[in-house]
């Protein structure tokens, strides 16, 4: 009887047929080229403000006073809603990605270190991440952005620093159970510099867990820039963010709505695309 | 008692080095929290009386030791804004907080599992389909943004479609301005007061324990014995409550013990929107009038509460599971 070798081409297939997967990121490339092209047909300044009295608060799907018509409405300067939540799109997925990855390449090389060396300094990374998750994310995030002045750069590192300790838990678990198998060992023998041997044959086969836990942290970034920004700790105003969108609606909540809760349509579906991609690639794995 | 000694000790630590965190990183901060004491026309001579008077100007490692010999006490300091003790400041807010983050909790598991329940062993397939992507937008609508719209729905949607006036609920504070009402009616203020930041809590917790719930009971009903015991003649509904039901019990007391530490953090937006004086309101009030006693304290506080709820989730997992008994206490298994 021929044994059958799973071949990459159709593992690739069986994980493409995946709905999840699927509908994730068809959400996702679309909420990319929205944030990526929307803006470009925009005024030259999109956060100017101009006939304020005329054109602010608008409803959805209606005219202002100098006969512009506005999908989404505008908010209570007279800025259009819909146009400032794709320049937000660029901050919110900027910022979220970027905070992510960086979260995730400070629990890799802490993970691979701590699995890598052993001994005390495995001891004190482990501590470290310990300490880090006993204090919520969202009070440690609360009180460094506020301490430090809140900004677009003071996110991104805040997000970064607080987010690698899973990541970090992951990697080490991986590393100490690849650097075990045959294949390792075999290229010990032929001579690997431990170097190389970490970088190019244990680290590659122990980021599977990884990569889900990093997809999931993107959209839960996103979350957390938008909880600061909507409590006037993240991105400052005039530029756009999701969070700080919805913090300038909620004065308007009963006039207007709409101004308020647009920003969120947008927050939600990044975060469903996020859930869903790390949905599909956990069940793969399993 | 032999095993849980040492879970004991690694609280204590890590509580310890939380407290060498959170003051560094309060300390490394830019600003000088002597200038915020003092009239903006002060000299440089008052300020440092100031500095002085609030032992601002020793080293950090002697500021700490103090600090950390007088929490030891139970002393958690001066608010620098209110002047009051800052463990009172923590008195005021907290029951609120633990009010609203247990009652959610109860809440979001108990109608959790009866929706995963319904999904994994009585839906439909459209159904389950349909209530799967509902709870999946749920669980990631932030929880300020959901507070916004069920106010929205609760006021000016309810007055649209001409709902009855008790559906209308306020939407802040925690109870009517004058508060002169007793007995009943003070208890039913009350209660309307707390729907909505309740709903808000409790429906993405709801949402995310249904996610958990359904995939955890139907792993359960394909187990092998489940399709014996139907072989067997067993009825639907015993063999549903004896093994399929019971079986999916304890990942959920470990899904509750993971959520258990978020229980006070998770109610800052909810507090800062409907202007309930919880923990979360004050720490923001603290952080943005750069009260650093009070900032100190509350990390504190929360990091406290973190470790205390991991350390009661392992040993009460410790109990439950006799499989982590064995392999903790380091007996052979062969």
């Amino acid at each position: 009887m021929p044994l059958t070798v799973p071949d990459r081409a159709n593992a690739r297939d069986g994980l493409w047929q995946d709905r999840r997967l699927q509908i994730g990121s068809a959400l996702l490339a679309g909420l990319c080229l929205g944030a990526v092209i929307w803006p470009l047909f925009g005024s030259a300044d999109p956060n100017a403000i101009t006939d304020v009295l005329a054109r602010r608060l608008t409803p959805p799907l209606s005219r202002d006073g100098v006969g512009h018509w506005h999908l989404l409405g505008t908010d209570a300067f007279g800025r259009d809603v819909l146009l400032r939540l794709w320049l937000a799109a660029r901050v919110s997925l900027g910022v979220g990605v970027l905070g992510s990855l960086l979260a995730g390449a400070i629990g890799i090389g802490l993970g691979a270190a701590a699995a890598w060396r052993g001994g005390i300094v495995e001891r004190m990374i482990l501590a470290l991440g310990d300490v880090f998750l006993s204090v919520p994310r969202l009070i440690l995030l609360l009180v460094t952005a506020a301490l430090w002045g809140p900004g677009l750069r003071v996110v991104v590192v805040v997000l970064a620093l607080t987010g690698w300790m899973s990541v970090m838990r992951l990697v080490r678990a991986d590393v100490l159970r690849v650097r075990v198998l045959a294949f390792v060992e075999g290229a010990a023998a032929l001579g690997v510099a431990p170097a190389r041997l970490l970088w190019r044959h244990i680290l590659p086969n122990a980021l599977g867990s990884t990569v889900v836990a990093m997809t999931l942290g993107v959209g839960n970034a996103i979350l957390l820039e938008s909880g600061l920004s909507f409590l006037g700790l993240g991105i400052q105003p005039p530029a756009a963010s999701w969070g700080n969108m919805i913090a300038g609606g909620r004065e308007w909540l009963l006039v207007a709505p709409w101004i308020a809760l647009a920003p969120g349509a947008l927050l939600i579906t990044t975060v469903v695309a996020c859930t869903l991609i790390g949905d599909a690639l956990s069940h793969r794995r399993r | 008692m032999r095993r849980a000694l040492p879970r004991l000790f690694d609280a204590i630590l890590l509580l310890w080095l939380v407290t060498i965190l959170t003051f560094a990183l309060i300390h490394a901060a830019p600003g000088d929290p002597a200038t915020l004491l003092v009239s903006p026309t002060a000299t440089a001579e008052e300020v440092g009386r100031q500095r002085a008077r609030f032992g601002l100007d020793a080293p950090l490692p002697a500021q700490y030791g103090r600090w950390v010999v007088a929490l030891l006490r139970g002393d958690l300091g001066v608010s620098l804004v209110s002047s009051r003790p800052v463990r009172a400041v923590i008195a005021d807010a907290l029951p609120i907080s633990l009010a609203l983050g247990g009652i959610s909790l109860l809440l979001s598991f108990a109608g959790g599992v009866v929706v995963g329940w319904w999904q994994a062993l009585r839906a439909r397939p459209a159904a389950d389909t349909v209530v799967s992507v509902l709870s999946t937008v749920i669980y990631a609508a932030p929880s300020f943004w959901l507070a916004l719209a069920l106010v929205v729905l609760a006021t000016s949607g309810a007055a649209l479609v001409g709902a009855p006036a008790w559906l209308r609920l306020p939407a802040f504070g925690v109870e009517s301005p004058g508060g002169t009402t007793t007995g009943l009616a003070h208890w039913r203020d009350l209660a309307r007061h707390a729907v909505l930041p309740l709903l808000v809590l409790s429906l993405p917790g709801a949402a995310g324990v249904a996610r958990y719930a359904r995939q955890s009971m139907r792993d359960a009903s394909l187990a092998p014995f489940v399709a014996a015991a139907s072989a067997r003649g067993l009825s639907r509904g015993r063999i549903e409550r004896r093994y399929v039901v019971r079986l999916s019990l304890t990942p959920l007391v470990v899904l509750f013990g993971l959520t258990l530490p978020g229980v006070i953090a998770g109610s800052v937006f909810v507090e800062q929107v409907f202007a309930w004086p919880g923990l979360g309101r004050a720490m923001l009030t603290a952080i943005a009038a750069r009260d650093y006693p009070v900032v100190l304290g509350m990390t504190v506080i929360y990091a406290g509460t973190v470790i205390l709820a991991n350390l009661v989730a392992d040993l009460a997992l410790l109990r439950l599971d006799p499989r982590q008994r064995t392999a903790l206490s380091g007996a052979p298994t062969q």
